[in-house]
């Protein structure tokens, strides 16, 4: 197990480095002056220039480059442009609230799509299967800020039932809990598909398996057989699956944040965007990246650790 | 997969009119198809099917409910939003063209590189793919708009961003599989030149697969054009697109809840029906891809 | 008294081309604490006969008509489900072909021996003991830390030991056994018959071992029953079907025996042609298209003659042949 968590790290880390090289190599390669980005149309030469040596813009591209690869790595993103406080302070501050939205997208789709592909794959061929199938592909499609809009529309303006902006209180966690029902919906809704979707075909495949044939042959109750002994098979690729799904649910989460007037990394990037507070853009989207990938990596340690097969053929 | 990597089966005239006849006869599928057909229509006969200006500023007409006169009601400028759904869908039909055909030529050429280039290009551009990969597609997007400005060309370049990888991938995978077929082995024993072999023996056997999930990822490319502009980083007003009037409607939504729902309404028409139809494509097409994507 | 008896067995199974009839008129006995081999090529209908008896039969799948008496007084195929799934395990064991996927990937194999004694009212630690104690009786080494360990652990022949030893932990009365050495290479698949001969006389179970090894049936069983196209065509002890093969399809299964090749031959023989399409039975014998003796009485029903003892063969040659024959 510690050889295969020590491998899988190694590859995260190059793709941390790999994914830092690219962002670099974007905001380097497309056309537009960072300095001028920041400081709008408005400024003078003189500012301008001012704002390169502060950014580090009139060295080598080596030397920037290296200078944003070690600063990244050490977790110096540079500073903000308005306050002149350290990007990463800014971001992690905002970076509960995501997560908690992320978590609570997760929560949705695992409580409503285990049950949901398990029920499908059990019904195999019955309309209920068909329906699952059918309204799997549907929230699959409809994009999370529609999701989100409409849900708003629904169940906030309209039926009034939930509120329609903030986080809640702080420190009343049931107020709170309140406000995350609408906006974790929005992003865990399609996941809700994809998962029914994955468990449906995992399950009937570990149905198919002649270790399952074995347990009936020794008389194991239904019950036990495809709780225990198939679903711990089957939801295996489902956590592989939501670790890919989390870097879909930071995107939703952009959109959820905003919609219902969210604190969080998306509306932060998104109103940095807006006052050209270009550092904080790069090291919001830096962080997200670093989640990202370390969300991944957890979910196939969870998987090396619940499948003792990943682990010896790694 | 193992089926996957025999020989290639060529296609015939009568294989493919069978296909479509099972399309027809699959509910869904048609179902699917008259969706997309409909957005499609209403695009290209936009200006038939109604006589209001996207564009043209009514400032006696703004915030109108839905009426014989105006369908789906006007916005906070007084524009006909039935006008603006319609020519929104040339917008978001333009984006998913222009952005998947770009997508696919790339990802072909860098798939094909990796998967018959040496074993240490291939790893490194795996590795690539999975960096680019492992950005969230808005932040990436937001990143670039921040560079770029908002625009058209910005959109299309965040969807290539996000296509190529995967479609990449999938070359690789198809160009491995066949290059160490038998026919292909036999083709090189008797002196076919790489580029003679990519061409007959690989890409038509790559393209088939890559078509169908190109054409399912439309409605995520839709998506992301309706979710740009609705941030406002996608087109400039006022050119109408589905994501702007949902952003126009979502400032309103409590006072005139029908403009979000003009703008969310062929969202949903769209990404249903070709999800619908790529779903039913992929079955009846090409039963081994099934469970991927 | 005999453990299982199957007398006038017919399943059908509902395919979208028509019925398929892959079992018909099977009967024979497996008497208590005996061997019964049951030989035939792929498709003959042995995986249908085994899921028949454990009534594990696929959901288009039916029994028409006749009877699987278990232990005399049980009619297997017309068990409600659950007392079916009660005699699965404690009473009717089973050991498939495949070792590698005969254990659950993802338990521990102490867990998988543990959870088969569901039923049993004993403490957990006494079940444990009990999975060890078997553990040892099929030569598992350091049986004691095998309970912890995941099936990828062990090689196939000790997966395929252990999987026995789950099957015997209960004590059933009727072991089957499907093939259990047919994935194990030929130094294994003798220790693994020595070791089921061992345990059966230990026990003192009746077994139905299914295999397509003539020399493995010759060895290890008492009674033999060779299956075609989902037909019973010849039955009775090993030695009087070996010695005196009245079917001919069971004369060109000895001759393509490689072990029983007298003459060395550069080919091995195979005996030419299919199994005839099950949804479209002959009236006639079923082996008749493949037949070398065939004659104007194929083509009529054919009736299991009596030979001497036990032996019955389903061919209206056989009494012509077999000189002690019996008239039916």
């Amino acid at each position: 197990m510690l050889n295969y968590a020590v491998k899988r790290l190694g590859l995260s880390v190059a793709i941390v480095s790999l994914a830092m090289f690219l962002l670099f190599c974007m905001i380097y390669l497309v056309p537009g002056d960072p300095a001028s980005v920041a400081l709008g149309p408005r400024a003078t030469e003189a500012m301008k220039e001012a704002m390169r040596v502060r950014m580090g813009l009139d060295q080598p591209v080596w030397v920037q480059f290296w200078n944003f690869f070690t600063g990244a790595w050490t977790g110096d993103l540079g500073e903000e442009v308005l306050s002149g406080r350290p990007v990463l302070d800014v971001v992690l501050e905002q970076l509960p609230y995501t997560l908690v939205l992320i978590a609570g997208g997760i929560s949705w789709s695992v409580a409503l799509g285990i049950p949901l592909g398990c029920w499908a794959a059990i019904n195999r061929g019955s309309f209920a299967d068909r329906l699952v199938g059918i309204l799997s592909v549907a929230v699959i499609a409809v994009p999370s800020f529609v999701v989100a809009i409409y849900a708003l529309l629904i169940f906030a303006v309209t039926l009034q039932w939930l509120p329609a902006i903030g986080a809640g209180e702080p420190g009343d966690v049931g107020d709170q809990l309140v406000h995350l029902i609408l906006p974790s919906l929005a992003v865990g809704l399609g996941w809700v598909g994809y998962i029914a979707r994955m468990v449906r075909a995992s399950m009937l495949e570990v149905l198919e398996a002649s270790h399952i044939r074995t347990a009936r042959a020794f008389g194991l109750p239904e019950r036990l057989i495809t709780y225990r002994y198939a679903l711990t098979i089957a939801i295996l690729p489902t956590i592989t699956l939501l670790g890919i799904g989390i870097g879909q649910m930071l995107s939703s989460a952009v959109f959820a944040e905003i919609v219902f007037a969210r604190p969080g990394v998306g509306k932060l990037v998104y109103d940095a965007i807006l006052t050209r507070n270009f550092p904080l853009v790069t090291g919001a989207v830096l962080v997200t990246t670093v989640i990202f990938v370390l969300l991944n990596l957890i979910a196939d340690l969870i998987v090396g650790a619940l499948d003792p097969r990943v682990r010896s053929s790694f | 997969m193992s089926e996957a990597v025999s020989s290639p089966p060529a296609r015939t005239r009568s294989d493919f009119g069978r296909s479509v006849r099972r399309l027809l006869r699959e509910p869904l599928g048609l179902f699917g198809l008259s969706l997309v057909l409909l957005v499609i229509l209403g695009a290209v006969f936009a200006d038939l099917l109604t006589q209001w200006d996207p564009t043209r500023i009514n400032p006696r007409d703004r915030f109108l409910g839905p009426s014989a006169a105006h369908l789906l009601g006007t916005d906070q400028l007084g524009r006909d939003l039935f006008s603006r759904v319609l020519h929104g869908g040339r917008i978001a039909l333009y984006v998913a063209l222009v952005s998947t055909a770009i997508s696919l030529a790339i990802g072909i050429v860098l798939g094909l590189i990796a998967g018959y280039g040496p074993r240490w290009l291939d790893n490194l551009m795996i590795l690539l793919f999975d960096a680019m990969k492992s950005f969230p597609t808005v932040m990436l997007a937001l990143a670039l708009v921040t560079i770029t400005g908002p625009s058209l060309t910005s959109v299309i370049l965040v969807v290539i961003l996000v296509n190529v990888p995967g479609y990449a991938r999938i070359v690789r995978t198809q160009t491995i599989a066949i290059k160490s077929s038998e026919f292909v082995t036999a083709a090189q024993s008797m002196g076919a030149s790489t580029a003679r072999i990519l061409r007959v023996h690989i890409m038509p056997n790559v393209i088939g697969p890559l078509v169908i999930l190109a054409s399912m990822d439309i409605p995520v490319v839709i998506a992301i054009e309706a979710g740009m502009s609705f941030l406002g980083l996608g087109v400039r007003p006022p050119t109408p697109s589905w994501g702007s009037i949902l952003n126009d409607g979502f400032g309103q939504i409590r006072e005139t809840p029908w403009i979000a729902i003009a703008g969310g309404l062929p969202i949903i028409i769209i990404t249903l029906g070709f999800t619908f139809l790529g779903e039913t494509l992929r079955d009846v097409f090409d039963p081994r891809l099934k469970g991927r994507g | 008294m005999s453990t299982l008896s199957i007398s006038g067995l017919n399943v059908h199974f509902s395919t979208e081309a028509g019925s398929l009839h892959a079992l018909k008129d099977v009967t024979f006995d497996v008497p208590e604490r005996r061997i019964v081999g049951i030989v035939g090529e792929s498709g003959c209908g042995k995986s249908t006969l085994i899921n028949a008896i454990l009534g594990l039969l696929s959901d288009n799948g039916e029994v028409r008509s006749g009877q699987i008496l278990f232990e005399g007084d049980q009619d297997l195929a017309r068990l409600s489900r659950g007392q079916m799934q009660d005699l699965r395990g404690p009473r009717i064991a089973t050991v498939f072909q495949d070792p590698m996927g005969a254990l659950n990937p993802v338990l521990s194999v102490g867990r998988q021996m543990i959870n088969i004694q569901y039923r049993s009212p004993q403490s957990r630690a006494a079940k444990a003991a009990r999975a060890v104690e078997m553990l040892k009786l099929v030569r598992i080494p350091d049986a004691e830390s095998a309970l912890g360990r995941y099936p990828h652990q062990f090689s196939g022949g000790m997966k395929q030991r252990i999987a026995i030893a789950m099957a015997l932990m209960m004590e059933p009365a009727l072991l089957i056994a499907d093939e259990p050495t047919t994935a194990l290479d030929a130094t294994l698949e003798v220790t693994t018959i020595e070791l089921l001969k061992d345990l059966q006389a230990t026990i003192g179970c009746s077994v139905m071992f299914i295999s397509h090894h003539l020399g493995v049936i010759a060895e290890l069983c008492d009674d033999v029953v060779v299956m075609y196209a989902g037909e019973v065509v010849e039955r009775g002890t090993v030695r009087d079907v070996f010695r005196a093969p009245a079917h001919p399809y069971t004369r060109r299964l000895l001759e393509c025996d490689p072990a029983r090749q007298s003459r060395r031959t550069r080919v091995l023989p195979t005996i030419p042609g299919e199994i005839p399409d099950l949804r479209q039975r002959p009236r006639g014998c079923v082996f008749a298209p493949r037949c070398l003796e065939r004659h104007a009485g194929c083509d009529t029903p054919q009736v299991e003659h009596a030979l001497a003892g036990d032996h019955r063969a389903r061919c209206n040659l056989a009494p012509a042949r077999s000189p002690a024959a019996v008239p039916p």
